[in-house]
């Protein structure tokens, strides 16, 4: 997909990651150009939350480049790329419990100095997911699950990045609060924020992401625009559950 | 004895707020260090034991007056504890936890011999620091009972520290940090902040409440000498395990029953006063026979 002119946000070359002697990763290339909504869909176990990890700094990469925005931020320290203008949803929402909801948010914008600008990006937080606002002062963990995936995106939305990653945002999500998490995806993304999306949930994933990487056991199998993927035999069968 | 029950009860009132205030002092730095790495911290009595040092030399040797040779202990403990988090713990942050341990254990002995072979093992006196003793000397008289003004202002110093102490804590980004830091490192390193740096802060923070608490305890026991550490450390510890280690006003409440129970019961039964040391750890018997979290502790979850 990369035409030419077209800018990356990220990149990924030839990656390889371990975990002691486990090979987890094995030399996967991924590129997430501007504007988009990139999807890494696979099984559990595949690498997934291996990768955004990575990219992340909270794993390090045995060999390989990461480069955002053109700059090479391979194993750079998590808290430093966070700077750099990447945020991320991590699995399982990691919601600060004894923080308030408040402070949950503030957390996301620790790094910032624009009073005026956190305030209106609480303003634009609160029309996405009115709910917070009413539980402002309640501590994160006595969230409801939906309303912790909402304050986990708000959170990282707070830090106004450049590339935001999400680490399956539907994982453990009734039905009916999936389709809003995905609704609300794609209203970030069409306000310009650039998006990698992990999700085992990969009709989902692939019907609001405009290219996908399919990734089985640290390799990436195949490759290629949404809408073709999810008209593909072998996704259909492994991962769309058709036959 | 002289006294009417009410003005012994007093005196020994303002005895026991102060010892537990200065113990509090002492259990806070144990517990913020354990609430964020899990670690205890043995040599955090022997950093107050730095931090008196810092003070006695500063007035010995360049004519510090009293205050600012407390402000010099106070910033040189803060310094001395982010370094030895630098130098000992950091490098150790992904290792087991029994090697972080042995390590602060070691780094007592290190502080201990270091004191020792510096500054000599003779003691010191503490007066020497104050030219002018009238402050130390000064007594009231409340409803009847004498108290020492210094008693007095060791009380308000210290409710002011931890006045600031609340504040930073949950009223600054850099508190809430800790906070944060307690219940989820990697998230918080995800949201942009500098783990480590927090992290030296709070050992910074802790010696520096450690060497407050050094300097104002070696005005009321002015006995100088490298293993004064150890026993207000050990009895900080005890506070901390008893109010509940990682709550800060856990530690507080442990400190003041601790002080609160060895003065009581050394002014009430005079005859056990030979086993002053002992309450400290028959309390933490107890509480670990009903209570094992500590008073206001949550039950620990061990993760696997």
């Amino acid at each position: 997909m990369s035409e030419a002119g077209e800018k990356l946000v990220l990149e990924i070359k030839d990656l390889h990651v371990y975990y002691g002697a486990i090979h987890a990763i094995k030399g996967i290339s991924i590129k997430v150009p501007q504007g988009k909504i990139i999807t890494l869909i696979g099984a559990n176990g595949a690498g997934k939350t291996t990768t955004l990890s990575t990219i992340s700094g909270l794993v390090k990469a045995r060999s390989g480049k990461i480069f955002f925005n053109g700059v090479d931020i391979t194993n750079k320290p998590a808290h430093a790329i966070n700077r750099m203008g990447i945020a991320m949803v991590p699995e399982g929402r990691r919601i600060f419990p004894g923080l308030t909801v408040y402070e949950n948010l503030m957390m996301g914008a620790y790094n910032r100095k624009d009073k005026e600008g956190i305030k209106e990006d609480l303003e634009w937080i609160f029309s996405l997911f009115p709910r917070l606002k009413e539980r402002l002062s309640q501590m994160g963990g006595t969230l409801s699950g939906g309303e912790q995936q909402m304050l986990a995106i708000s959170r990282a939305l707070m830090s106004r990045p450049r590339l935001l990653m999400m680490d399956e945002p539907s994982l453990g999500l009734a039905p009916i609060l999936v389709e809003e998490v995905f609704e609300v995806i794609q209203k970030i993304n069409k306000e310009g924020t650039t998006i990698l999306l992990v999700e085992q949930n990969a009709y989902g994933a692939l019907r609001i992401s405009d290219y996908g990487y399919v990734l089985e056991t640290g390799n990436i199998v195949l490759e290629g625009p949404s809408s073709e993927l999810l008209e593909n035999e072998m996704v259909k069968k492994a991962y769309l559950g058709m036959s | 004895m002289g006294y009417s029950p009410g003005t012994f009860f007093l005196q020994n009132l303002f005895n026991a707020t102060m010892l537990g205030g200065l113990y509090a002092l002492i259990a806070v730095g144990y517990t913020m260090v354990y609430g964020i790495l899990r670690l205890i911290n043995f040599a955090h009595g022997d950093i107050m034991m730095m931090g008196v040092y810092f003070a006695f030399y500063a007035a010995t040797i360049i004519y510090a007056p009293p205050l600012l040779a407390a402000i010099i202990a106070i910033a040189g403990a803060a310094g001395l504890g982010f370094l030895i988090d630098r130098v000992a713990y950091k490098p150790l942050r992904n290792a087991p936890r029994i090697s972080a341990l042995i390590t602060a254990i070691g780094m007592s002995f290190f502080l201990e011999s270091f004191a020792v072979v510096v500054f000599g093992a003779i003691p010191k006196s503490f007066l020497d620091v104050f030219k002018d003793k009238t402050i130390l000397n000064k007594v009231l008289l409340v409803g009847g009972a004498r108290i020492p003004l210094l008693t007095f202002l060791v009380i308000l110093i210290t409710a002011g520290i931890f006045v600031v102490l609340f504040w930073i804590v949950y009223k600054t980004k850099i508190g809430m940090a800790m906070r944060a830091i307690s219940m989820d490192i990697p998230t918080t390193s995800l949201m942009g902040i500098n783990v480590d740096m927090v992290i030296g802060f709070t050992f910074a923070l802790g010696s520096a409440l450690a060497a407050a608490s050094g300097v104002m305890w070696a005005m009321r026991f002015p006995n100088v000498y490298p293993y004064m550490g150890f026993m207000p450390g050990m009895k900080a510890f005890i506070a901390a395990v008893v109010g509940g280690i990682g709550s800060i006003p856990g530690a507080i409440i442990g400190g003041l029953l601790l002080g609160f129970i060895e003065i009581f019961a050394v002014a009430y039964f005079p005859n056990f006063s030979g086993y002053r040391d002992a309450f400290a750890f028959i309390i933490l018997i107890i509480i670990l026979l009903i209570k094992p979290s500590g008073i206001l502790g949550k039950k620990a979850i061990e993760k696997v």
